[in-house]
């Protein structure tokens, strides 16, 4: 249990949102692979769509003998799609579209306020921008309409805009920045059967043991939650970390007793529930002991 | 991992069935969507979140159980993200969205619009004046494969011949025109995209698209074209010059808020109004759509002067009715989202 051992999660980032309530909730940052994941999988729909509707307009339509008509049905279908394709779906599906269901993310408002409408339309309008510019600036150089060092310098902004989630800690697109909006990852759902009900050791056991204070001071709230991990956690090799951290709790505390192999688990919970009584009752009173090297002397300001 | 007899587990003993309810009703509504829920459960859901809210920032101060902090933690943010992410069912959101949000957001950035009207004439003048003065001025204006034969030393009878399409040739030129819808929405899409790069660029898109205005408008007035040459122009021009104008007064909105974003930090200004900004936008993206179905049919149906400025004319009051008329009472955004 050293101090090293602390960032036990550095792959998660983790962004706190200030809820109306004024409570602050955690919420996990989607990772950008998955965003782009999720961009790609919406597109490969996005053209599927566009390409099968425009076979099927234009076999009906030639069948008709009205091709001309046709064309210009398609062209309305393409621009239909490539506007409200990703606005329709986070609408009706909070926040997300097939490509983000699949992979897990949904979008949210960064400040912590109900996602509005005008915030979707406004993040899935920059697609437009995002996505449709950039790719008609690189495949019809020339045709913009703007030529010249303009032409260089929309090539070189739009670079930039495509780029941009790349270029900031929360992954922020332009159509993120100017919607307020967020896309983090969907919580997993934790059941109240796993979590609540998990009673470690029976409560009749824990009066066999009896610590002092002292015994009850050597450690703090981190060591508390690392053995309570280690209580719960099952496995091959459960029983052996069991074991030499019981054996190093037992050097560190003094304990005198013997405790046989079968009697660990016992022991360790009775110490669990001992320690945790104690640190919540200081908890009361204002002391928070954060691990085994706060001694309460630290300057304020410093956690 | 229930310690018994401490406060902690009297506390969770006390508070986990409306925990349970809640689990309950945020699994029932991921699965099945929120309006599977039973009016008495929608009604339910609030307090049981507000409860659960409140149980975890006791817990957070009190406990530690970590696997009771964990499970709230997990549990509240289920349930905000339900409760606070998007409800309006697609539909309303667009109508709202036509009716309030649009118009109400175009009214919001009417001074950067007039920046933005300012540049483009401008920009026409400074055409306008330049190839009147050396013809030559005209190709640094306007680029050649948008002419279309149209350049200086071209007779009247050519420039007539464009104005005025043989009514055989309809076919053809449509579909070039909704082409061109694509190049002209393009233009007001930079504009806008470009804000983000402080505005100046914008703002040089709108001198430059106004100059190509102002050397066309020249080059119809040396053949005393300037009426029909209007015609040709304003039948769909009243509402794509305006959407590009607005799209560049959009995409100023963002820098000058950017630059400026006086009492908000510079990601709440973004956020507020580049997201109006993007609004305008959005409504210019389907004035580019209007305006190419104007080019595509009205335009090669319609050849009449006097129709093509009434038609022109009549969408540019249209448009202003709209934005300056309608969506002044918009429904108050809090009342609806509430669940």
């Amino acid at each position: 249990m050293s101090r090293k051992q602390r960032n036990r999660r550095p792959a998660k980032e983790t962004r706190r949102i200030l809820t109306p309530e004024g409570v602050a909730l955690e919420v996990e940052l989607a990772e950008r692979g998955d965003r782009a994941g999720a961009v790609i999988i919406d597109l490969l729909i996005l053209f599927g769509i566009m390409i099968l509707g425009s076979i099927a307009i234009a076999i009906t339509t030639g069948w008709a003998n009205i091709g001309h008509f046709g064309l210009i049905v398609i062209l309305l279908l393409i621009f239909a799609l490539r506007n409200f394709y990703f606005m329709f779906f986070e609408l009706k599906w909070q926040g997300q579209t097939p490509g983000k269901r699949r992979l897990g993310i949904k979008v949210i408002d960064r400040f912590g306020r109900p996602l509005s409408s005008e915030a979707i339309f406004a993040r899935n309008m920059m697609r437009e921008i995002e996505i449709f510019v950039p790719m008609g600036i690189v495949f019809s150089s020339g045709s913009a309409g703007v030529s010249g060092l303009m032409q260089l310098f929309a090539f070189i902004w739009a670079m930039l805009l495509v780029f941009l989630p790349m270029m900031n800690k929360d992954n922020l697109r332009a159509g993120d920045l100017i919607a307020g909006t967020l896309v983090v990852r969907e919580p997993k759902v934790l059941l109240a059967t796993d979590m609540l009900e998990a009673n470690g050791a029976a409560a009749g056991a824990l009066d066999a043991y009896g610590f002092t204070t002292a015994q009850l001071n050597a450690y703090g709230i981190y060591e508390l939650q690392t053995l309570e991990e280690l209580l719960r956690q099952q496995g091959k090799d459960a029983a052996d970390k069991l074991r030499t951290a019981g054996e190093t709790i037992i050097k560190k505390i003094g304990w005198e007793d013997p405790v046989l192999p079968h009697q660990m688990e016992a022991f360790l919970s009775a110490y669990y529930h001992a320690l945790r009584k104690h640190l919540e009752g200081k908890l009361l009173m204002g002391t928070r002991k954060t691990d085994k090297f706060d001694t309460g002397q630290k300057p304020p300001g410093t956690k | 991992m229930a310690s018994v007899g401490t406060k902690s587990f009297q506390f969770r003993q006390e508070r986990e069935e409306g925990w349970q309810q809640l689990e309950q009703l945020v699994l029932q509504a991921e699965k099945k969507g929120i309006r599977s829920l039973s009016a008495t459960d929608v009604f339910e859901l609030p307090h049981l979140y507000k409860g659960a809210l409140s149980s975890l920032s006791v817990a957070r101060s009190i406990s530690l159980d970590k696997n009771v902090v964990d499970y709230l933690e997990n549990l509240t943010t289920r349930a905000y993200f339900l409760l606070y992410g998007h409800q309006r069912p697609a539909g309303r959101a667009f109508a709202r969205l036509m009716q309030f949000s649009i118009p109400d957001a175009v009214r919001s950035i009417r001074q950067e619009f007039l920046v933005a009207l300012i540049v483009t004439l401008l920009g026409v003048m400074a055409g306008f004046f330049l190839v009147l003065e050396n013809p030559e001025w005209f190709y640094t204006f306007v680029d050649r494969s948008l002419a279309g034969g149209r350049v200086p030393g071209a007779s009247a009878e050519d420039l007539r011949a464009v104005l005025y399409p043989d009514k055989n040739e309809i076919e053809g030129l449509n579909i070039f025109a909704t082409q061109l819808f694509t190049h002209n929405s393009q233009v007001g899409l930079l504009a806008f995209a470009l804000g983000f790069a402080l505005g100046l660029p914008t703002i040089w898109l709108l001198f430059t698209n106004g100059t190509m205005l102002g050397a066309f408008l020249a080059l119809h007035y040396e053949k005393d074209l300037l009426g029909e040459l209007g015609g040709w122009l304003i039948i769909h021009g009243s509402t794509e010059i305006l959407a590009i104008i607005l799209c560049g007064a959009a995409g100023l909105t963002i820098a000058r808020h950017y630059v400026f974003p006086g009492k908000l930090s510079r990601m709440e200004a973004l956020a507020t109004y580049g997201k109006k900004a993007a609004l305008v936008a959005f409504g210019c993206i389907l004035m580019f759509l209007v305006a190419g179905l104007l080019e595509g049919f009205a335009r090669q149906l319609v050849t009449s002067d006097a129709s093509r400025y009434a038609i022109g004319l009549g969408f540019l009051v249209m448009w202003a009715i709209y934005f300056l008329g309608m969506g002044h009472n918009r429904p108050d955004d809090a009342g609806e989202d509430e669940l």
